[in-house]
């Protein structure tokens, strides 16, 4: 196993601060109006695609209902989210994390292959061989990393009405503010799914050593 | 359930340290100076000229909610209201050098700007509709200026919650052209519930910085002496941006 690169780590424990600050006081800014609509505009039940239920006091920040905090929080915290993350994606370019360990091969999507790799992940085998991920995992970490995380900050600039005279294509490529809102809203949770599997995998593969690699980047021995 | 008690208890200590950073001095200084980061991030990368979209008349909302106060009842704006705003007077005053006092048929004689624009609340929902007033740059002119003038502020008549209405904005978004003193929404005097008869179009903020029931522009070099000093009714009462662009 190839250790973690010191940029990777940094990342991975700033990221997770950004993330869980963001979700959390998010989930305060989804108390102040509990619907989703799709296109430019939306106030009314009629026009809303998805009532979302309260989320209760322990799992928002600040941990009472105050929107003018919550969004000081996420107002401030969707700086170093942002900035790290394109830091990450100029350092895994460099360093060739993302060529190396991330990308994969046309070999990796053949169907046997697949089957193969998710067989292994149902019998809690998580040997991968030569390579330091396996095809599930580069999957998952390619999509963290190129889709969800960047549309979290796309969708966030979208809901933005200072921006709008500047990105407004980007606004009207997802469909309106408000699709940019309900995208912005999806793509947390999806996020939220991907830190649950992620969790649960750390757990079942060794917790110990997964952190501590994470942290100090993992035995020089074992590179 | 297990679990679920674990979550809790980790997440309510999350709260609670987060809580504890937002209570320091340094954690409340940097939690208000990232608003300024982000303005600061709009104003480099947006011309202080460049427009929030407008729309067709075909994108209009069936009808537009109302949100804060949406039927005054302090002061005389009920017997206003009886009139059909009649004798509804608009000072423009402060750091200027001719104050006006206006009436609305003064303000409907003024070259007119309409505008198909999206509303957008803090809270999240938007709403779309047209708007016709003067740019509010034709007032601010007509009334000259001081040059030590460096905030607009915009007084209203609705009291909410035992404070008067108020909000503030700079003289970059206070000359934005689709900064406008709204007296029609889709063709028809404003309805009660929008700001009847005058309300403040600041197309590329939040909805708490479009004053409604509006009274009085008033031409400040600061807001510190101003309602608490933070710019705005809601910034003084629950500690909203003041920068309502994010």
């Amino acid at each position: 196993m190839k250790r973690h690169s010191f940029s990777t780590r940094v990342w991975h424990w700033s990221n997770l601060v950004c993330v869980v600050v963001l979700f959390m006081s998010g989930l305060t800014i989804s108390n102040a109006h509990r619907r989703l609509y799709w296109g430019d505009w939306g106030f009314a039940p009629e026009q809303a695609w998805l009532e979302v239920p309260r989320f209760p006091d322990w799992m928002t920040i600040p941990g009472y209902y105050s929107l003018a905090v919550a969004r000081d929080w996420h107002i401030l915290m969707a700086w170093p989210f942002a900035l790290m993350l394109l830091f990450m994606w100029v350092a895994m370019l460099v360093n060739r994390h993302f060529k190396r360990d991330i990308a994969t091969s046309r070999k990796e999507w053949k169907p046997a292959n697949i089957a193969a790799d998710v067989k292994a992940h149902l019998k809690l085998d998580f040997d991968h061989g030569g390579g330091k991920y396996n095809f599930l995992q580069k999957l998952a970490y390619g999509v963290v990393l190129g889709v969800f995380l960047p549309m979290m900050v796309f969708t966030g600039i979208g809901i933005s009405p200072g921006m709008e005279p500047t990105f407004g294509w980007m606004v009207d490529l997802m469909g309106g503010r408000q699709s940019a809102r309900s995208l912005h809203f999806i793509f947390a949770f999806l996020l939220f799914g991907f830190f649950v599997v992620h969790v649960l995998l750390v757990l079942l593969a060794g917790p110990f050593r997964q952190i501590r690699d994470m942290i100090t980047g993992g035995r020089r021995d074992e590179a | 359930m297990k679990r679920r008690g674990f979550l809790a208890v980790a997440g309510a200590a999350f709260v609670a340290g987060c809580n504890k950073v937002a209570e320091s001095n340094a954690g409340s200084k940097l939690l208000g100076a990232a608003e300024k980061w982000h303005q600061g991030a709009h104003r480099l990368l947006t011309n202080r000229e460049a427009l929030a979209p407008e729309y067709p008349k075909s994108a209009i909302s069936p009808y537009f909610r109302g949100n804060g106060s949406t039927d005054p009842q302090n002061g005389d704006y009920p017997a206003q209201a009886a009139e059909g705003f009649a004798n509804w007077r608009l000072e423009v005053r402060g750091l200027v050098e001719n104050p006006l006092s206006l009436s609305l048929d003064n303000i409907r004689k003024l070259p007119q700007r309409t505008q198909v624009t999206r509303h957008d609340c803090v809270e999240g929902w938007s709403a779309i509709g047209a708007w016709t007033g003067p740019q509010l740059s034709l007032l601010l002119d007509a009334a000259k200026l001081r040059p030590e003038a460096k905030f607009i502020v915009f007084r209203c008549a609705d009291n909410l919650n035992g404070q008067d209405y108020y909000e503030s904005v700079d003289l970059i978004d206070a000359y934005h052209p689709q900064t406008i003193v709204a007296h029609l929404l889709n063709g028809e005097p404003l309805p009660v519930k929008n700001g009847a008869p005058l309300r403040m179009r600041i197309e590329r903020q939040l909805g708490y910085k479009h004053a409604k029931y509006l009274t009085a522009i008033e031409a400040v070099a600061s807001l510190d002496d101003i309602g608490k000093g933070q710019g705005g009714y809601w910034e003084d009462r629950s500690g909203y941006q003041w920068y309502a662009g994010i």
